[in-house]
């Protein structure tokens, strides 16, 4: 069976210097992937060479067995792909409804149903619904975010850092949307440093060194593994 | 300059109050330490000294055998008074902006609630503005003739202007200083389809059929300046922009077998009309050209707010806010980039029509960067992306110098306007940044029913309740 997500020898380049290196992933139907790495190896260069907003120098990327690598950013939300950026980026000064609508921009027309979806996942998002973006909490912010990416009705849902910066409740709240959202029937790509409870969510992770993948395995292994265990999940070396 | 923020961080006087030299050379801190020490007096003496120079700079100059002149001539002229009056302005502005923050800001708050609490119905605001375009129909019939060339000449011309760059700049972001390119390319475009020009067709055309001509070039000129240099970030955008200026108004003056060079073009015609048995000819007079630009402004302004209201609007503050986050939401950055530039492009060009009518004679000298800078000004005075903002912002800042003009104040001189303009817009964005009139985007209320939403209504009404 075709993945709904292949990374093929992936290399990216900002400049000289590359970012990631013959990278290879999939992510199937209805999966949870989490991708692990420190900081500046790679992960968000991934999702955003995924979602077209970088091209890869080498390799391919395949959605359902199609290449979409040379497609354009605001073409590949119309296929499927819904991208929650790094460090969350609402449109601050437009109300939250407003940049829920953007979410949907590709289709036109937003149903109240649609509407009413999002808001049953975040009922705070309700409440907000008249109040700029850029006056919500950090947690709230990360929840318009997701909600303006899944107003895009994607298929394959992409996750840059969902847990940064937030209180250990809120990211709880969070994951566990994440895991409702995959329930519902969209697969998930999250990347994370917050590598224990990321693995916990996930199904199969990927660890991201330097830009190249260092492993790749069922999230429960890499749970157990040393090198894991000491690399990312801040545990001493036993 | 001391820390400037929180009152929290006022006391920076604090500190140096403790050091001072006073202690020294006499054991109590004296009056004249007191106030040597302290911040805003030491700031009101840099701002009176800094003024003082201005005024020197900006005065007349000295001769071999005056040479003190300079300074006489500048410091015993009543014109000095204007500029202590603007030493005394900023350092006020930048004192009270410490002190009265809180309250200024609530004040400006209260300000801008305004015109929603006096006029809370959509019907009275639409009634509001009925009124005032009747005003704009029968007051200029009763004013002199100079105040009607000032009507057309530096208020019309400027509102179209002004509402043509707020796309650019107020609606989509970006920084255009190379404006007045597209409005020198839309005056000559009517000079050469009308055969004033040095180069000319077989044929010539009324001015009313250059309109549509000259709206097409200027908006293939910004169309081919923009799909290239859009995609490139701010700054680089406002560079080029500026670049293109200067080119085009270099060309309009150094390719005289074509343009006319500096000597510019002259006997542009004006606009006539002679359908079906009906002709007319808009002449000499100012009235009629005034009419014509209103019915025009009026077409834009709706033009303007429909599609600031639509889907294309949206998509517009998107790129503002966010360029990555919009692309990644589906928004195509680059087509909504290079509309705007290309409304705002046609709007230029469609005004500069009209003034090459009007007034029958272009040069050069017409479309320096200064204006492009000009209509920013009056952009950002009037209200970054407020359409309300930009009329009333170029009107006022249009008009005022023409009254000036009429009714000199003590010591005013008119070549210092510029100096004024521009502390006026400094004071402004101390206190007002947002500018005069700025856009509701803050409180407005999201209509869904232009996606055909049921419960559109529903919501609008939680809104009201809300605010
Ligand atoms: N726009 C860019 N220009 C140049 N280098 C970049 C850019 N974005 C990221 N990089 C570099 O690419 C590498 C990977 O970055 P990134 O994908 O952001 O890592 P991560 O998300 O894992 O922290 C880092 O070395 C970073 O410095
Ligand atoms: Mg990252």
């Amino acid at each position: 069976m075709t993945p709904m997500l292949a990374l093929v020898g992936v290399e990216v380049r900002y400049g000289a210097i590359p970012a990631l290196r013959e990278v290879d992933i999939e992510v199937r139907q209805g999966e949870i992937v989490a991708l692990l790495g420190a900081n500046g190896a790679g992960k968000t260069t991934t999702l955003r060479t995924i979602s077209g907003l970088v091209r890869p120098s080498k390799g391919a990327v395949l959605l359902n067995g199609r290449r979409v690598d040379q497609v354009p950013a605001h073409q590949v939300v119309g296929l499927g792909i819904g991208h929650v950026p790094e460090g969350r980026r609402i449109f601050p000064r437009m109300s939250v409804l407003e940049n829920l609508q953007i979410g949907a921009y590709h289709r036109r027309g937003v149903t109240q149903a649609e509407l009413d979806h999002i808001f049953e996942l975040f009922p705070i998002l309700r409440e907000r619904r008249n109040q700029e973006g850029g006056t919500l909490s950090g947690g709230e912010q990360q929840m318009l975010a997701i909600g303006r990416a899944l107003m895009s009705k994607p298929q394959l849902l992409l996750l840059d850092e969902p847990s940064m910066g937030l209180a250990p409740l809120v990211v709880e709240a969070i994951f566990d949307i994440i895991e409702r959202i995959r329930d519902e029937g969209t697969t998930v790509l999250v990347v994370e440093q917050n590598a224990a409870q990321a693995l916990q969510l996930a199904d199969r992770g990927y660890v991201l060194e330097n830009g190249s993948v260092v492993m790749a395995d069922d999230a429960e292994t890499l749970l157990g593994d040393e090198r894991v265990r000491v690399a990312y999940l801040g545990e001493g070396a036993a | 300059m001391t820390a400037p923020g929180t009152p929290a961080a006022r006391p920076p006087a604090g500190p140096e109050a403790g050091a001072q030299p006073a202690v020294t050379w006499d054991e109590r801190p004296t009056a004249w330490a007191r106030l040597v020490s302290s911040v805003d007096a030491r700031r009101a003496f840099a701002y009176l000294v800094g003024f003082l120079v201005l005024a020197v700079m900006t005065g007349p100059s000295g001769s071999s055998s005056a040479p003190t002149s300079g300074f006489t001539g500048s410091l015993f002229n009543p014109r000095v008074f204007w500029f202590i009056g603007l030493a005394v302005v900023f350092w006020g502005a930048t004192t009270a902006r410490h002190r009265y923050q809180a309250r200024i800001r609530a004040w400006n708050d209260s300000v801008l609630a305004l015109p929603r609490r006096l006029m809370p119905d959509k019907r009275v605001r639409y009634g509001f503005y009925l009124a005032l375009l009747v005003f704009a129909i029968i007051y200029p019939m009763h004013v002199s003739g100079f105040w009607q060339q000032v009507a057309v000449q530096q208020i019309g011309v400027y509102v179209l202007l002004t509402v043509g760059l707020n796309v650019v700049v107020g609606y989509a972001g970006l920084l255009d200083l190379g404006y007045v390119a597209f409005y020198a390319i839309g005056a000559y475009s009517a000079a050469f389809w009308t055969g004033a020009m040095p180069v000319h067709l077989p044929f010539h055309l009324n001015p009313f059929w250059t309109i549509p001509l000259a709206i097409l070039a200027a908006m293939m000129a910004g169309v081919l300046l923009g799909v290239p240099t859009l995609r490139l970030r701010g700054d680089y955008l406002a560079i080029v922009t500026l670049g293109f200026g200067e080119i085009v108004s270099i060309v309009a003056q150094n390719l005289t077998s074509i343009t006319g060079g500096s000597g510019g073009v002259l006997g542009i015609p004006h606009f006539s009309v002679n359908l079906l048995g009906v002709h007319y000819t808009w002449g000499l007079g100012n009235l009629p050209y005034y009419y014509l630009l209103l019915a025009f402004v009026v077409l834009i302004l709706v033009l303007f707010h429909s599609l600031e209201e639509s889907r294309v609007g949206r998509a517009w503050t998107a790129v503002r806010e966010d360029e990555v986050a919009a692309e990644a939401s589906g928004v195509n950055v680059l087509k909504y980039k290079v509309m705007a530039f290309a409304i705002g492009a046609s709007t230029s060009g469609f005004a500069g029509v009209l003034t090459a009518s009007q007034v029958g004679y272009i040069e050069p000298q017409d479309f320096t960067y200064y204006l492009s800078i000009l209509i920013l000004v009056l952009v950002i005075f009037g209200g970054m992306g407020s359409l309300p903002g930009a009329v009333v912002g170029a009107a006022v800042l249009q008009w005022f110098p023409e009254f000036l003009r009429l009714h000199p104040l003590f010591g005013f001189q008119q070549q210092d306007l510029y100096i004024y303009l521009g502390a006026l817009l400094i004071v402004m964005m101390i206190f007002r940044p947002e500018g005069i009139l700025p856009s509701k985007r803050r409180k407005r209320e999201i209509g869904l029913a232009e996606h055909g939403v049921g419960t559109a209504d529903a919501m609008t009404t939680t809104t009201a309740e809300i605010q």
